[in-house]
């Protein structure tokens, strides 16, 4: 049985040219970049080649560029480490549907003394900008919100908020794990402070990421050791990983044309055609300020585990905001932000696709999902007959 | 991904007994889509008074469903007064075993089951009602509820109890509440580690009293005020006099004005000091929020 793969919200496939890239960096050319002789030297001429790749996506410098372990890493230190660095102020403003990264972080900061207001979303998932505007304060430490939602494909109008913070004074942090490679970046001419990217949603491999800093950001460093990345971020570089992403950024701006293009018009045909065959089921967010590769779509009077084990068979693979697919027993912490009852929180299902997506595999699920619907409603109590 | 046994994954893929029995002589509904699952369990009697048909309707996630496929394989063939004794375990053992965090989906079985028996022998007018007082308010779950699933399998922690019927996985409001029950029905067998942290203290400096009271603030009243839209924020602390406010929705709520300050009270004289009372702070009631609507 071949996989289908509509998961690239959680995950992505490494592309071939990253692995040509990187395979040469395990065996033989191993040596630590911070050494004194060539073997080790030259790996540093890598890791500036990463940069600038990276750089070039983002539209930035690359001395701007942070190399990190993880998406989660570059939130944590953006956040701990901007507030760090002005112990005066004790406010964030963040919302109510951004990723645990931020949000686990931001709840932890209450803890300790500051004030954190999440702020709401309306239906369609969008933020109040005019209440955004009257939130931020002198005491207003640090802004971040996320640049596009995982779960629903949602973007913000993050050059905008930058701008509101930028005005009022506050350090803006955007995590924008989703939307590099999806949306263009220019930070070099925007109000973005700091920037977090992960390198496995971007077809790199898993265990890098990227925090953009701004020159002149103040920001403590959040992990303590050795001088590497210029003291922003001590530990041995993950010099596979970092040269990976370097190529996975080059690739992704060749082919941001791409993921807006031909990525949209299958995202669009399966979504259209699933809210078409599937009666009682409802688009989760909106058809517009998405992103192009991602749907999320709930299906009345069912439970989304179910569902996913049912696609399973066939093969096709995509995730669910479901209680039970969780690990807790409460439903997608965004959907019920944006009001989406728990009919239909429990029978929430994403596909999120990549440009490695085809229309065949589009096609295979249109086909199968409406009987999976229907085979699960014949089951359910709640369905009247 | 969970990890399901062949047989769950069977009755999954190829339900038994789905729909409604015709003419039914007990109907057992239990769940709400709200809690993520529901079951409507429908049964008729042969004339030695034995299940000779049962069927299920289920919403739920796949051990839900499969569970309800077994539990109306199970109970063919038995008395009523066989049936009820059907425990959870034995439904969860029928399927080769479930993952410990979907054993609440064979509590819901066994309840279906009694609560379509209790139809019965009503006459077919008793609808299921939840015996005991409520201990969990995100799923509400009684103290009945939770002190069977303890003694039947044999539970130790909050985290089992938990798994099994669900009572304590929401806000987390009610694991302290759990925990004694634990201790009282299990005695020694209770685990040592208890989940409520700080613990009082003999005599405090200034300094580790104000720690102290932050911490209980943070572990023992926050968690429960933000799964209701709330906050509580600690501004200061003047000998015993604790000044908080109370954000978003507690802040609002007239009624929870007295309520809240009264719980915040409690905790912090259980875990700090007998002494300490606490004061609103005169702003609380300025922040705007949203109320959660549900």
């Amino acid at each position: 049985m071949e996989t289908i793969y509509f998961d690239n919200n959680a995950t992505t496939k490494v592309a071939e040219e990253v692995l040509e890239e990187i395979k040469p960096l395990f065996c033989d050319l191993y040596g630590n970049p911070s050494s004194m002789h060539t073997f080790g030297g030259q790996i540093g001429r890598r890791i500036s080649r990463a940069r600038e790749q990276a750089a070039a996506l983002l539209g930035c410098d690359p001395s701007e560029i942070v190399f990190t372990g993880c998406g989660t890493e570059s939130d944590n230190t953006a956040i701990k480490g901007a507030l760090a660095a002005v112990p005066n102020k004790r406010k964030v403003i963040t919302t109510r549907v951004e990723h645990p990264a931020v949000l686990t972080v931001c709840r932890e900061l209450e803890n300790r003394g500051y004030r954190v207001l999440e702020l709401g979303v309306n239906r369609q998932g969008r933020l109040d900008l005019a209440e955004l505007e009257e939130q931020i304060d002198d005491d207003t430490a640090l802004v971040t919100i996320m640049y596009a939602n995982n779960e629903t494909g949602m973007v913000f109008p993050i050059e905008r908020i930058a701008e509101l913070a930028r005005s009022k004074g506050s350090v803006f942090h955007t995590d924008a794990v989703q939307a590099v490679g999806k949306i263009p970046l220019n930070l070099a001419r925007s109000d973005i402070d700091l920037l977090s990217l992960s390198g496995h949603k971007l077809h790199a491999p898993k265990g890098v990421g990227i925090l953009y800093v701004r020159k002149g950001t103040r920001l403590s460093p959040f992990m303590l050791g050795g001088h590497q990345e210029a003291g922003r971020r001590a530990g041995t570089e993950n010099v596979p990983g970092i040269v990976g992403l370097g190529k996975a950024c080059e690739l992704a701006a060749a082919n941001l044309e791409e993921e807006n293009s031909k990525v949209k018009i299958l995202r669009d045909k399966l979504e259209n055609a699933l809210l078409e065959k599937c009666p009682d089921c409802r688009l989760n967010g909106d058809t517009e300020d998405r992103l192009p590769n991602t749907c999320n779509v709930s299906f009345e009077y069912i439970e989304g585990e179910a569902i996913l084990l049912m696609l399973d068979k066939y093969g096709i693979c995509a995730s669910s905001g479901s209680a039970c697919t969780s690990g807790s027993l409460e439903p997608s912490h965004v959907l019920r932000a944006m009001g989406v009852p728990f009919t239909a929180a429990h029978g929430s299902i994403r596909f999120s696709l990549s440009r490695y997506s085809t229309e065949e595999e589009v096609d295979y699920t249109i086909e199968k999902m409406p009987a999976i619907v229907n085979q699960l409603r014949e089951l359910s109590p709640f369905v009247a007959k | 991904m969970w990890e399901y046994t062949d047989k769950v994954r069977d009755h999954f893929f190829n339900p038994h007994n789905v729909g409604e029995v015709e003419d039914p002589d007990g109907v057992g509904e239990v769940g709400s889509l709200a809690c993520g699952d529901a079951l409507k369990l429908t049964f008729k009697l042969d004339e030695n008074g034995r299940i000779m048909d049962a069927k299920f309707k289920t919403f739920g996630c796949a051990s839900a469903i499969a569970t309800s496929s077994v539990l109306t394989e199970m109970i063919k063939g038995l008395t009523l007064d066989e049936a009820v004794k059907v425990t959870n375990k034995d439904i969860a053992e029928c399927l080769g075993g479930l993952p410990e965090q979907k054993m609440h989906c064979s509590v819901m079985g066994r309840e279906a089951l009694e609560a379509a028996v209790e139809n019965y022998r009503s006459g077919g007018k008793k609808k299921h009602q939840i015996e005991g007082e409520v201990v969990c308010t995100c799923f509400g779950v009684t103290n009945k509820e939770i002190e069977r699933v303890i003694r039947e399998n044999d539970l130790t922690t909050v985290d089992e109890v938990t798994n099994y019927c669900k009572a304590g996985g929401g806000c987390g409001g009610c694991q302290g509440a759990i925990e004694k029950m634990i201790e009282t029905i299990q005695g020694d067998k209770a685990k040592a580690e208890p989940v409520s942290v700080p613990r009082r203290a003999g005599r405090l400096t200034n300094i580790q009293k104000m720690q102290l009271i932050q911490q209980t603030i943070n572990e023992q009243v926050r968690p429960a005020l933000r799964a209701h839209g709330g906050n509580i924020e600690l501004i200061d602390i003047e000998g015993n006099k604790v000044i908080v406010a109370f954000r978003g929705m507690c802040a609002q709520c007239q009624l929870a004005e007295h309520t809240m300050k009264e719980v915040v009270e409690v905790k912090l004289r259980e875990f700090v000091s007998e002494e300490l009372f606490v004061e609103e702070h005169a702003d609380s009631t300025d922040q705007s929020h949203e109320h959660i609507k549900e």
